[in-house]
């Protein structure tokens, strides 16, 4: 039976709670939000386009040397409806991919075995940061004369050139899950694999991500100097038609794949952007 | 249930501390956080601990929650079951409110319906009804240690321990939530062993304000509050025994200058 203190008081409770959340904020329609965010980018490449035809037009190189964007732009055109240039960027994604997953398997294991027992940490811990900065094109000499010119060589250096960014992002993730967290974890009796599956490794989920996102950097650059020094035979990559379009001295179709290269470089920087800024709104990392 | 029936002095004991001292460190660098502590809570009290900086409460808290280990004397809750709140609310970011409150419940391993139930239940009581699904950034600093509370409640503890709870609250929201506080513990029947350096706040709450000295923790004095619930903290009454116990604790820290 509620008595007239008993509403009073939940009255109070619930108006102090209305007021103390924010009021919603309109952000907005979507169409608004996407011109604003993407006019800037839209103006820094043309500034970039303008700059390029500047040069051009100063006549600092020859043009067969440096064409400017106009000639980029057509064979670039003329090489993406071509279906033979898919197949390239197919192998070389399918490359990549196998590689990344091969690195975050492999990273994953060694980074929570490693935050696991004390002793492989000391062991093991500083080399993994020493792999973290080894430049990845240094592995191929050996690479290659471990796996000799094939696929295995290429994913040698991109696994090699990726794994210890994972095993960091996780091995910091787990070293730095929040002393508060943890005495929650205590408090609530949590132990052995149960402490793993509803603390450790969500808490460790953000640096994780970024472990990840820095891990796809390195595999993706190992992939583009693989491809570029170890050209399998019958696979037209990516970095293969580059190397045949510096062999036959066209700057323009080099400078399409290099348009390529960032353009995909830039797409799966945007998936994990997407993913690690869900990751924040939903955990309310966020500066706002 | 009545009021009077809270103010009944019963004899059972549910934690129960005798000349409990701990130690942190050995040989020079020993420090000793509590020395002889004797202290007794009865089933269904409100006991506040109340001291100045470097007292040992927190200390306390732990032993009894049984995070650390005693160095000395003996400590008995009867293997009951304690639960420990803390100063920040501390809620698991990657789950909703009602994953929070529903947590402890997994960890006993309740099935899914029947902790979605709970834990429905479990935020009417702390008047969140409605909020489950809410990720807990998006409520205010109130509203996140009442869910705290609610996850603690559901651990099904015999003794409530916590710590300086409302410490970072502002004033309105603290003195909306020591209501709060007072008739969840009185409808569930709890036992409460509550740390503050808030005078005023122990009184508002507690039936018994126990006072420890610092550097080392003791006992000084028990405090025994005779005022009938339910109390405002801005009465005249809790007023004066707040400054009654102010003095003592002033001394106390006076007894730390050079």
């Amino acid at each position: 039976m509620p008595t007239e203190t008993a509403v009073a008081e939940s009255a109070e409770v619930s108006g102090l709670d209305n007021l103390e959340l924010a009021p919603k904020t309109d952000k907005g329609t979507i169409g608004t939000r996407i011109w604003k965010n993407t006019w800037p980018k839209l103006l820094a490449v043309a500034i970039v386009l303008l700059a390029w035809q500047i040069v051009v037009w100063s006549g600092w190189k020859p043009e067969y040397v440096l064409p400017g964007p106009q000639t980029v732009f057509t064979d670039l055109k003329d090489v993406i409806t071509t279906g033979d240039f898919w197949d390239g960027v197919r192998l070389t994604l399918t490359r990549a991919l196998t590689g990344f997953l091969l690195a975050v398997a492999i990273g994953t294991v060694v980074g929570a075995a490693v935050s696991r027992f004390a002793p492989l940490r000391a062991a093991i811990g500083s080399l993994i940061t020493g792999l973290q900065t080894m430049p990845s094109i240094m592995w191929f000499p050996l690479a290659i004369l471990l796996f000799q010119i094939s696929e295995s060589a290429i994913m040698f250096v991109v696994v090699i050139g990726a794994a210890p960014s994972v095993a960091n992002g996780l091995i910091s993730g787990i070293d730095y899950v929040p002393r508060t967290w943890l005495r929650v974890g205590q408090v609530l009796g949590m132990k052995g694999i149960a402490k793993y599956r509803h603390l450790i490794l969500p808490a460790s989920l953000p640096s994780f991500i970024s472990g990840l996102k820095q891990g796809w950097a390195f595999s993706w650059r190992s992939l583009m100097a693989g491809e570029l020094l170890v050209i399998v035979p019958g696979a037209l990559s990516i970095g293969v038609r580059m190397q045949q379009a510096r062999d036959l001295s066209d700057s323009s179709l080099v400078i399409c794949y290099i348009i390529v290269v960032l353009v995909i470089g830039i797409l799966i920087d945007v998936i994990f952007n997407a993913a690690d800024n869900a990751l924040r709104k939903r955990w309310g990392l966020t500066g706002s | 249930m009545s009021l009077l029936e809270h103010t009944e002095v019963r004899t059972d004991a549910v934690v129960r501390l005798e000349n409990v001292s701990k130690q942190y460190g050995s040989g020079a660098h020993a420090l000793l956080a509590l020395d002889r502590v004797s202290l007794t809570v009865r089933q269904g009290e409100f006991v506040c601990l109340l001291g100045a900086s470097g007292c040992g409460k927190s200390t306390l808290l732990s032993l009894v929650a049984g995070l650390d280990q005693i160095s000395g004397g003996t400590l008995d809750i009867g293997g009951r079951k304690v639960s420990l709140m803390f100063q920040e609310a501390a809620l698991f970011p990657w789950l909703s409110v009602a994953g929070n409150v529903e947590l402890p419940l997994r960890l006993q391993g309740i099935g899914k319906a029947e902790r979605k139930k709970r834990a429905a239940e479990l935020l009417e009581i702390v008047r969140l009804r409605g909020f489950g699904d809410k990720r807990p950034h998006e409520l205010s600093g109130g509203m996140r240690q009442r869910v705290a509370l609610a996850r603690a409640l559901a651990q099904d503890a015999d003794i409530l321990l916590m710590d300086e709870p409302f410490g970072a609250l502002d004033a309105m929201t603290r003195d909306i939530l020591h209501d709060e506080l007072e008739r969840i513990w009185r409808e569930q029947d709890l036992t409460v062993l509550f740390v503050t350096h808030n005078v005023r706040e122990a009184v508002r709450l507690g039936d018994r304000v126990v006072l420890l000295s610092s550097r080392p923790g003791r006992v000084i004095e028990d405090f025994p509050v005779t005022q009938g619930r339910p109390r405002r903290i801005d009465s005249p009454e809790v007023a004066g025994q707040a400054a009654e116990i102010t003095d003592r604790l002033r001394a106390e820290v006076a007894r730390h200058a050079n």
